[in-house]
């Protein structure tokens, strides 16, 4: 199987499936690290019932191309697995995982993170949220921007 | 032609996610085509002018002194908020 695999989908996923499917990977590997985005049910002070993600079909798989190859220029990898979700979506529902493989906890927890904090502030996704006011497109957070800076 | 591409806010603010354009005499860089696009109307003005606004050309996020030659695929969108 591919060592990275990247899928835009608007149905749900399977986190057994992607664990399974990086563990059956290689007998090199000493770790697996995952991480699991999920849609609550606040944002900015209030209540959220829908979620909708657009996305820009074609850049959104480059941009997460090139940042799993620098994940893997700066780590130790073996499979990394980028699953991300748009159209509409309820409280608690999967948004987005992050699966990364490797010889070692070290650079699988560092790629895992790496990916996410570069996915939330390169990769062409916008969310749209409805609250008691109404509908209304979520704002980049500053916050989110200077986690990147770190690496 | 120039494919123009429209996203998330911009897209419903503008009431259309792409168009054709030739591209207009005198336009050679994506700030020429924004400023460009920005004089028809109060709508496309405030839209253009949302704060961190992006461009990318062929799919890669470019700047605003990226040289246009007239076939490219040219995309505006505001910050990105998936994850």
């Amino acid at each position: 199987m591919s060592p990275t695999f990247i899928q835009v989908q608007s149905e749900d996923f399977s986190h057994d499936e992607q664990y399974t499917a990086l563990r059956n990977d290689c007998p090199k590997i000493g770790a697996i690290v995952t991480f699991c985005g999920l849609m609550r049910d606040f944002n900015d002070g209030d209540s959220v019932s829908v979620l909708e993600l657009e996305h820009y079909p074609g850049m959104t798989e480059k941009v997460l191309a090139e940042i799993i190859d620098q994940a893997r220029v700066r780590w130790q990898l073996e499979g990394v697995r980028v699953v991300h979700r748009i159209g509409v979506m309820a409280p608690s529902d999967q948004i987005v995982f992050v699966g990364v493989s490797s010889a070692h906890r070290v650079d699988a927890f560092a790629a895992c993170e790496f990916i996410m904090d570069f996915l939330k502030t390169r990769a062409p996704f916008w969310k749209k949220e409805n609250t008691r006011d109404g509908q209304r497109w979520v704002d980049a957070k500053d916050s989110d921007n200077s986690a990147t800076e770190r690496w | 032609m120039l494919n123009i591409l429209y996203f998330a806010r911009l897209r419903e603010d503008l009431g259309s996610d792409q168009e054709d354009l030739a591209l207009p005499e005198g336009i050679t860089t994506t700030a020429e085509l924004r400023d460009l696009l920005m004089t028809r109307g109060e709508q496309w003005q405030q839209a253009l002018s949302t704060a961190g606004l992006l461009v990318a050309v062929n799919q890669e996020v470019s700047d605003w002194s990226s040289k246009l030659k007239g076939d490219e695929e040219v995309a505006f969108f505001p910050p990105v908020t998936g994850g």
